[in-house]
């Protein structure tokens, strides 16, 4: 395998968690999908977890089948909720993830690098409360209920479709400003990257 | 004040011409409801129940569901609403023809229900003017019944010819909203196990 891309196996109750640092995230998921006897060609699963615990990290957690070998792994990657929230996107090698990666974004506000359409998928596009199962977020929202009420009712869910439809929609007005620019570069949208990478 | 015997009485006349017409038309509309079902959680299932030939609300003239919100006369929300759902249902209820009535089925169509966090309307009469609520969680097909029959009653109680009796149309205000935030912050208060908790935790 890869040398230093492994920080710590964990195996329990007949379950193998790999932890990995996120610089190699990328490195580790190509060499055990495209590996001889890995074989993880089905990408089950993206999430997330952040503890209650503040001490500990938020992970990343990747459900990775094997189908030909009816094997099962669990990858993490963990990242400090002070710090950038990102990882690549494994989208180059299981296209699957496109989705998945999107409701991690939405929930949790990482951003995958490399994704090709990172928008929010469950919350609407314009949603400006933050990321609900952050454990910073409160129960209820951080807007009043006469103002989420508000903000729902003149909501035009039409125009949110995808965004081939948003750059003919009239609601191009009230999207995210990057989420324009994306538009009127006629992409797809290439999330840029956060300025202070390190 | 005129004798009561007197048959050419205009006054005596027309107000029973009145109540003619409207036990005329209460009683057409109470009896051939056609219910637009918003079935979107467990609720729905009780609704289909009821609908379906065990409970059968045909027997009560709902004989046809409208599956278009243009040929329907009751809104019924069978479930809990997301945020998400809000301005689709008050697309749904504004394109229904006048008169029109809405149930609301359940406790998180009623209030929110369990769902009391950021992602769930506290309770659909923050979005739309809702006539009977049933409760239950959900609420059995007896129960959804028996909210159609008051709906019924109350029907058969309104009167084309007063103001106050008569339904109009209920748009929304100049900045989107039924009712004034003051009073949507008032009734989407916590309730129930949740009522130790506060929006800032």
């Amino acid at each position: 395998m890869i040398p230093g891309a492994l920080r710590e196996a964990v195996a329990r109750d007949g379950e193998t968690i790999v932890y990995v640092p996120r610089e190699r995230l990328l490195d580790v998921m190509t060499w055990l999908k495209e590996t001889p006897g890995q074989d993880f060609d089905y990408l089950v699963d993206v999430t997330a977890v952040e503890y209650r615990d503040r001490e500990r990290p938020l992970e990343i957690v990747y459900f990775l089948r094997s189908l030909k070998r009816r094997a099962d792994l669990r990858v993490k990657v963990e990242l400090q909720a002070s710090e950038d929230l990102w990882v690549d996107s494994v989208w180059g090698l299981w296209r699957g993830a496109d989705w998945l990666e999107r409701e991690v974004f939405d929930m949790f506000g990482v951003t995958f690098r490399g994704h090709p359409d990172l928008r929010r998928i469950l919350m609407w596009e314009t949603y400006a409360e933050g990321y609900p199962l952050r454990k910073s977020f409160p129960l209820r929202g951080r807007f009043s209920r006469a103002e989420q009420v508000r903000q729902a009712l003149n909501a035009n869910p039409e125009a949110h479709y995808s965004l081939e439809e948003l750059s003919i929609a009239d609601a191009a007005g009230d999207l995210p400003d990057e989420m324009r620019d994306r538009l009127r570069r006629g992409e797809r949208g290439v999330i840029p990257e956060p300025p202070s990478s390190s | 004040m005129k004798r009561v015997g007197e048959v050419h009485s205009s006054n005596y006349l027309l107000a029973k011409f009145h109540d003619l017409v409207d036990w005329a038309v209460n009683s057409s509309r109470a009896n051939s409801l056609w219910p637009m079902p918003f079935g979107t959680a467990c609720c729905a299932i009780e609704f289909m129940a009821t609908a379906a030939s065990r409970f059968d609300f045909a027997r009560f003239g709902m004989e046809r569901q409208a599956f278009s919100p243009r040929q329907a006369d009751v809104l019924i929300c069978a479930g809990r609403l997301p945020f998400k759902l809000a301005p689709v249902i008050r697309r749904i209820y504004d394109q229904m023809p006048q008169p029109k009535w809405v149930i609301s089925m359940g406790a998180c169509a009623s209030t929110g229900g369990i769902f009391d966090n950021y992602s769930m309307v506290q309770g659909i009469d923050t979005i739309v003017p809702v006539d009977v609520y049933v409760p239950g969680c959900p609420p059995r097909p007896e129960g959804l019944l028996y909210g159609i029959l008051l709906l019924h009653k109350k029907i058969k109680g309104e009167s084309l010819f007063d103001a106050v009796r008569r339904r109009d149309e209920q748009p929304l205000d100049e900045k989107g909203l039924r009712l004034p935030p003051e009073t949507i912050d008032e009734i989407s208060e916590p309730f129930g196990n949740s009522v130790h908790q506060f929006r800032s935790s």
